[in-house]
């Protein structure tokens, strides 16, 4: 698989009365990450959608492999993998069942046994038949780092953004994620990440430090 | 190591998305079995509620019959239609489902079906037994279930698009039904006016092909309205 | 020069003020000549007496309804193909005259139905399907002014008055179809006999009349809705300092 490329040109976004930000833009090639940083409210979860295509930008453009794609286009969805605030979990699934679903409309075809391998390694295996409304904070949150791990390099999708996705995570969580990111860049894949904490990250990485109204 | 490409290819098939989307809306369903249960029940009280109000007198009963089983029948698809997209817009599956490889409207179109499969069928089903209350015979109950069969379906696609644009809105449950009402005015017209002509002893063909004519054009149409609505939602 | 320099709030803003004199002024004169040849100058029904003039009002309200939503269907594409605000807010602007016109041609056929069939109310296919349109301007109305986000508000709207559109003649047919089945209707509010030259031509002159008010009034409407929206612009700042 082709190593991919993530380009923003001229991204602007007014929400309301407020600009968010004009004129953002970024190249990132393959292996590379783009750390988010900057005060809450500030536009980080925005750009981050904007990127995803949830969001359509009042200007400039975001490009996949040098082609401009629209919002939810057909190669964006192929592509942009998005792990937001919530944890995009059903209640009256367990956890199992949950990230057997969210692989499932990755079109990520997972055998059962690597399944419950990817969540044994995040400490859920005891947990895989509990209802996710059961589930605590921190471990919701590790059946997305699940997913996550099941979409590393060539697997499934190769850029990722991701928004706080260490939220209400422990230490031990937070060091998994980062070795999960590491072996995602190492692969070729592309990541955007919007954090408060600071990322150890091997490869070169970027920083883009957001204010009000930039 | 993952299955080989070519089961692959087959597996990401878009229209596989209809089938996930409807496999797991109806897993879903099942699991909150209370809320399954609700739309049936609805149904048949307010149904009941109508002999109470205008007298038992069966000629009249008669009379009436297809317009209250099929106006109840509307109000009941409509209270359940939230439920195809609120909860994975609370919980933030919705995007998930929006960024899917699996192209939007295909799994739109299997959540309709999941949403219809848990309430147009059992009304439609449950529409006999409340039609011997008013007096119908056979062949008029028949056709009752036939227009019931062929329009809820069309009831639950029309109704998504309008759960679907009223997402995150203050008063949205309200606003959806001012927004659907007036579409589903034709199909009320068809559906009960089939039961009509039959308790007349006309043809029904006209009223139940057009009915039909409208379920396969809403087939094909409203999907793609839906997988919109949706999008503009999410924006 | 392009028209698509108009397509700017900041620049149609101005333009729209310009014209709105000219087109209330058209408006005024029209409804004058109509009224005048529709009281005046067509002849006596023989058999409803005076009262049937009330569809010089009746008849051109009733078409301004229905072209009002076409023109909103119109904008919808634009707004929902091209993204453009101010086709947006031209369909919000027309919103309330469309559903004024649709009210006022209920009201009028009431009017006109009660000292002509006995009742105020028949349900007649145009009528009834009138009714349905009364419904769907209000629809939209709620859904746009429920939704705060603007940006999501005008693409709701556009796609609701789209889906809506298509339904239009479906409704239409519907109630044609349930009224023809329910043999009860005597009664037609489509004159559907002869009509005399002098009746149509006041009839015509009068939706004309109706469709250069809705232009004025629209455009009236457009400017309060583009200044509000784009409040914090600076060149609405420049406006309200150099009224102030």
């Amino acid at each position: 698989m082709a190593g991919r490329r993530l380009e923003a040109r001229g991204l602007g976004l007014t929400r309301g009365p407020r600009l968010l930000f004009s004129d953002l833009g970024f190249v990132l090639s393959a292996g590379q990450a783009l750390i988010l940083r900057g005060p809450n409210g500030v536009g980080k979860t925005s750009l981050l959608r904007v990127l995803a295509g949830l969001t359509s930008a009042d200007c400039g453009q975001v490009l996949l492999d040098g082609q401009p794609t629209s919002s939810l286009s057909s190669a964006g969805r192929h592509a942009l993998l998005y792990f937001g605030h919530a944890n995009a979990l059903k209640d009256d699934f367990s956890a199992q069942e949950n990230l057997a679903d969210q692989l499932a409309l990755d079109a990520n075809f997972v055998p059962l046994n690597e399944q419950l391998a990817a969540l044994k390694a995040f400490g859920l295996l005891p947990r895989r038949d509990v209802l996710a409304r059961r589930l605590s904070q921190g471990q919701k949150r590790r059946i997305g780092l699940a997913r996550l791990a099941l979409n590393v390099g060539h697997r499934g999708k190769p850029v990722w953004l991701l928004d706080e996705p260490t939220n209400a995570l422990d230490a031990e969580g937070a060091q998994l994620f980062q070795q999960l990111v590491n072996s995602h860049l190492a692969d070729g894949g592309v990541a955007v990440i919007a954090t408060h904490l600071p990322m150890d990250l091997a490869g070169s990485t970027q920083e883009l430090h957001m204010q009000e109204g930039a | 190591m993952s299955a080989e490409p070519s089961a692959d290819a087959e597996l990401a098939a878009p229209e596989r998305g209809v089938w996930i989307a409807f496999c797991r809306d109806l897993k879903l369903a099942m699991r909150s079995k209370g809320e399954l249960g609700q739309a049936l029940a609805f149904f048949v009280i307010v149904v009941s509620l109508f002999p109470l109000a205008i007298g038992p007198e069966t000629a009249l009963l008669k009379r009436v019959a297809p317009g209250v089983v099929w106006v109840c029948a509307l109000l009941a698809v409509m209270l359940t239609l939230p439920r195809v997209f609120q909860s994975d817009h609370l919980d933030g599956t919705l995007e998930q489902l929006a960024l899917s490889p699996y192209p939007l409207p295909l799994l739109c179109a299997g959540k309709m079906i999941a949403h219809w499969v848990t309430t147009g069928l059992p009304l439609a089903a449950v529409a006999p037994v409340l039609g011997l209350q008013f007096g119908l015979d056979g062949r008029e109950l028949m056709v009752v279930v036939a227009g019931l069969l062929l329009g809820t379906p069309i009831l639950t696609m029309l109704g998504a698009i309008g759960a679907a644009l009223v997402l995150g809105v203050r008063g949205g449950s309200i606003l959806m039904a001012l927004l659907v009402l007036p579409l589903y005015i034709p199909v009320l017209i068809f559906g009960a006016g089939a039961a009509e002509a039959s308790m007349a002893g006309i043809d029904v063909s006209a009223n139940l092909s057009l009915l039909g004519a409208m379920l396969l054009f809403g087939l094909v149409t409203t999907p793609f309205a839906a997988a919109a609505a949706v999008k503009i939602s999410l924006d | 020069m392009s028209l698509f320099k108009y397509s700017a709030p900041s620049t149609f803003y101005p333009l729209a003020g310009k014209l709105v004199p000219w087109f209330g002024t058209l408006a005024f004169v029209l409804a004058v000549i109509g009224l005048y040849l529709g009281l005046f100058v067509a002849p006596e029904d023989f058999q409803q007496g005076e009262v049937y003039r009330i569809i010089f009002i009746h008849v051109p309200t009733a078409w301004m309804a229905m072209l009002i939503y076409l023109v909103m269907a119109g904008y919808a594409v634009m707004a929902l193909v091209y993204q453009t605000k101010l086709s947006a807010m031209m369909m919000e602007a027309l919103a309330p005259t469309g559903a004024m016109f649709t009210a006022l041609a209920l009201w009028t056929g009431a009017l006109w139905g009660r000292p002509t069939w006995g009742t105020y109310w028949a349900w007649d296919a145009r009528m009834t399907s009138t009714l349905i349109l009364l419904f769907l301007y209000v629809g939209y109305i709620a859904l746009v002014n429920a939704i705060e986000d603007k940006k999501r508000a005008d693409k709701a709207g556009a796609l609701l008055v789209l889906v809506g559109s298509i339904n239009v003649p479906i409704i239409y047919f519907s109630v044609k179809w349930w009224n023809t089945l329910h043999q009860g209707a005597s009664i037609s509010f489509s004159q559907g006999n002869k009509m005399a030259v002098i009746m149509l031509s006041a009839m015509l002159v009068m939706a004309l009349a109706c469709w250069m008010y809705s232009i004025a009034v629209s455009l009236c409407r457009v400017r309060a809705i583009i200044l509000e929206r784009e409040r914090h612009t600076l060149w609405v700042r420049d406006i309200k300092e150099a009224q102030s």
